[in-house]
């Protein structure tokens, strides 16, 4: 069963992998996948809006997509809400499984997915005090797209 | 029906969430962004190019032609930009 958590809290990967792991002799390779708050052109900090409900179930939905297609023995997706600024993490996936190929490739399919699938919004704040919202990227479309299945 | 906005749609209608009857007239997303267009000069800004705005229907993301009723939870936002 995945684990999934939306929070404004930080979040520490080496306790979440060590939570998901613990206990476990099934284990042979553990994928993850930090992403960060990047300071680019000034930038002072992320807010990060999202739909509360909605982006649980969806989460949710991406995981059991993620389990459905490789042999996953565990899963942890948290992803941080409210302002974050440069230099923190934003979101972590983590893929458990018996050998590397599947959880490395459902580790990528899950940030991939995310991306694009999941409701959240970032506001990009400035230290001169304007803020603009992000704009989809048709590079992350693509990059969700190449998980799809053969019709 | 209960109508949520969020991110710069949210801020363009001026509101988070409202709940509205619409005339028996529309029937999908699709008419229920047209009628929702007419109700204030920040609804108009928000929906000027339909395009640029996603959808859900009762949590789940849906299509201009996804049927909506009376006691639906309608979601109107930007295109995702999470991870």
């Amino acid at each position: 069963m995945p684990t999934i958590r939306v929070q404004e809290a930080p979040f520490d990967l080496g306790a979440e992998s060590a939570a998901l792991t613990a206990g476990r002799t099934d284990i042979g390779g553990l994928a993850s996948f930090v992403g960060l708050c990047r300071a680019d052109d000034g930038l002072a900090a992320l807010v990060l809006e999202h739909y509360p409900g909605m982006t649980e179930r969806a989460l949710k939905k991406i995981a059991d997509e993620a389990w459905a297609r490789w042999p996953l023995t565990g899963c942890t997706v948290i992803h941080r809400v409210g302002r974050l600024v440069p230099g923190e993490p934003i979101v972590l996936v983590l893929t458990a499984s018996a050998h590397r190929a599947a959880a490395l490739e459902a580790c990528a399919f899950l940030i991939d997915w995310l991306k694009t699938s999941a409701p959240f919004w970032k506001r990009e704040e400035f230290a001169g005090g304007e803020s603009r919202w992000v704009e989809a990227k048709a590079t992350d479309d693509a990059a969700a797209a190449r998980w799809a299945k053969p019709a | 029906m209960k109508i949520l906005y969020f991110a710069w749609v949210r801020q363009k209608v001026g509101l988070a969430e409202e709940d509205v009857a619409p005339p028996d007239s529309v029937g999908d997303v699709a008419g229920l962004v047209a009628w929702l267009a007419g109700r204030s000069p920040g609804h108009a800004a928000a929906f000027a190019d339909p395009r640029q705005v996603r959808a859900a229907v009762n949590q789940d993301f849906a299509t201009p032609d996804q049927k909506v009723a009376a006691g639906d939870e309608v979601a109107f936002f930007p295109p995702v930009t999470g991870g």
